[in-house]
């Protein structure tokens, strides 16, 4: 639970941010945060939304690690070249987004970092919002060694065939199959992206296939909503979900 | 993306931005998240040159009605300058 920590506990982070060799080997940027204190704790692949690796998703990885997690957030759009998060954005944009293939090495390569920390349990999960959440729904289902998946509002799991590219061949739902990590999905009822109605085929697939999962749908929230820094933010429902999270991974991370 | 709307076209011209004004190579023209605005979604315009680097970019977001309404007034303006004769097709940017 968030704010629940004694007042006597030594609770502290550091935070760093490393390259690392990702998909074809290529150095990329990830931001690194893990407790202090000693000890061993489980990973958590961070994988960041559309909008780029920004500020908000080096705060969101910040607070895995204060809950008890090495957390790794590799910057997906480092081979566009650099600059601030929404002209790296827009450039990732104008190129048609990132291949699904790279996203699928780079996050496989942040699992296999984090495996070969010290200071790691070997019990990892994956965590993404909005491209994110199609994202970490997407590297469960194509990397072995997931114990958990935590997909936020991620638009697109569900897709058309129209909808499907080159950069991106299959849609996530279609290999539920293969996931056999946990799921937990959180979203607002009032996104369009993903709708209620997409929203509640997934939980269908997830139920037809067998697979371990628990939704959370939230009225009044649509996408994004625990964006603090839009108007999308919606508190009530973003510290719920908040909570939500740090129970689900407490169980199959930690457990 | 997460909706996965986004066109990209070569162009030729100039835009101002803080630096002062710069060739731009392409537009892209996307309906996706915004950076401002509160919208869920927005017509996100983007006229850049990547060749210099991704800073190189002036960005417009706009909701659905705005972007209709400059379109419209896009195409009028052209089809006047066409119609005016100030406008011959083999005047390019150069």
């Amino acid at each position: 639970m968030w704010n629940s920590f004694r007042t006597d506990a030594q609770v502290s982070i550091a935070t760093q941010i490393i390259t690392y060799p990702g998909g074809k080997g290529d150095q990329i940027h990830a931001y690194v945060a893990r407790p202090q204190g000693g000890g061993r704790h489980p990973g958590v692949v961070v994988v960041h939304h559309m909008p780029g690796w920004d500020e908000f998703y080096q705060e969101f990885t910040e607070r895995l690690a204060r809950h008890g997690y090495v957390a790794i957030c590799p910057d997906l759009y480092c081979r566009f070249g650099h600059g601030t998060p929404d002209d790296v954005t827009a450039k990732v944009r104008a190129e048609g987004g990132v291949p699904d293939a790279t996203v699928v090495a780079d996050c496989g390569a942040a699992l296999a970092w984090l495996q070969a920390q010290p200071d790691c349990t070997g019990k990892m999960g994956i965590i993404g919002s909005c491209s994110g959440g199609r994202h970490a729904m997407l590297v469960a289902s194509r990397v072995p060694g997931f114990a958990a998946v935590a997909d936020l509002w991620g638009g697109g799991v569900i897709a058309s065939p129209d909808q499907l590219s080159p950069a991106r061949p299959v849609a996530p739902i279609d290999l539920t199959k293969d996931l056999t990590a946990p799921v937990l999905g959180i979203f607002g009822n009032d996104d369009r992206s993903p709708t209620a109605e997409q929203v509640n085929a997934h939980e269908a697939e997830l139920k037809r296939l067998g697979k371990a999962y628990e939704f959370h749908r939230y009225d009044g929230a649509g996408h994004g909503f625990f964006y603090y820094h839009t108007q999308a933010y919606r508190p009530e429902q973003a510290m719920d979900g908040w909570n939500k999270i740090f129970a689900f991974f407490a169980e199959h991370l930690k457990g | 993306m997460c909706t996965m709307i986004s066109n990209t076209v070569g162009i030729r011209g100039a835009a101002k931005g803080r630096p002062g004004w710069f060739g731009v190579t392409q537009a892209t023209v996307a309906f996706d998240h915004p950076v401002n605005g509160g919208l869920e979604h927005a017509v996100l315009l983007d006229f850049s040159n990547y060749d210099l680097d991704p800073g190189a970019r002036i960005a417009v977001e706009l909701d659905l009605a705005s972007a209709r309404a400059l379109v419209e007034k896009l195409t009028a303006a052209m089809a006047a300058a066409e119609a005016g004769g100030y406008a011959p097709d083999s005047e390019t940017w150069h």
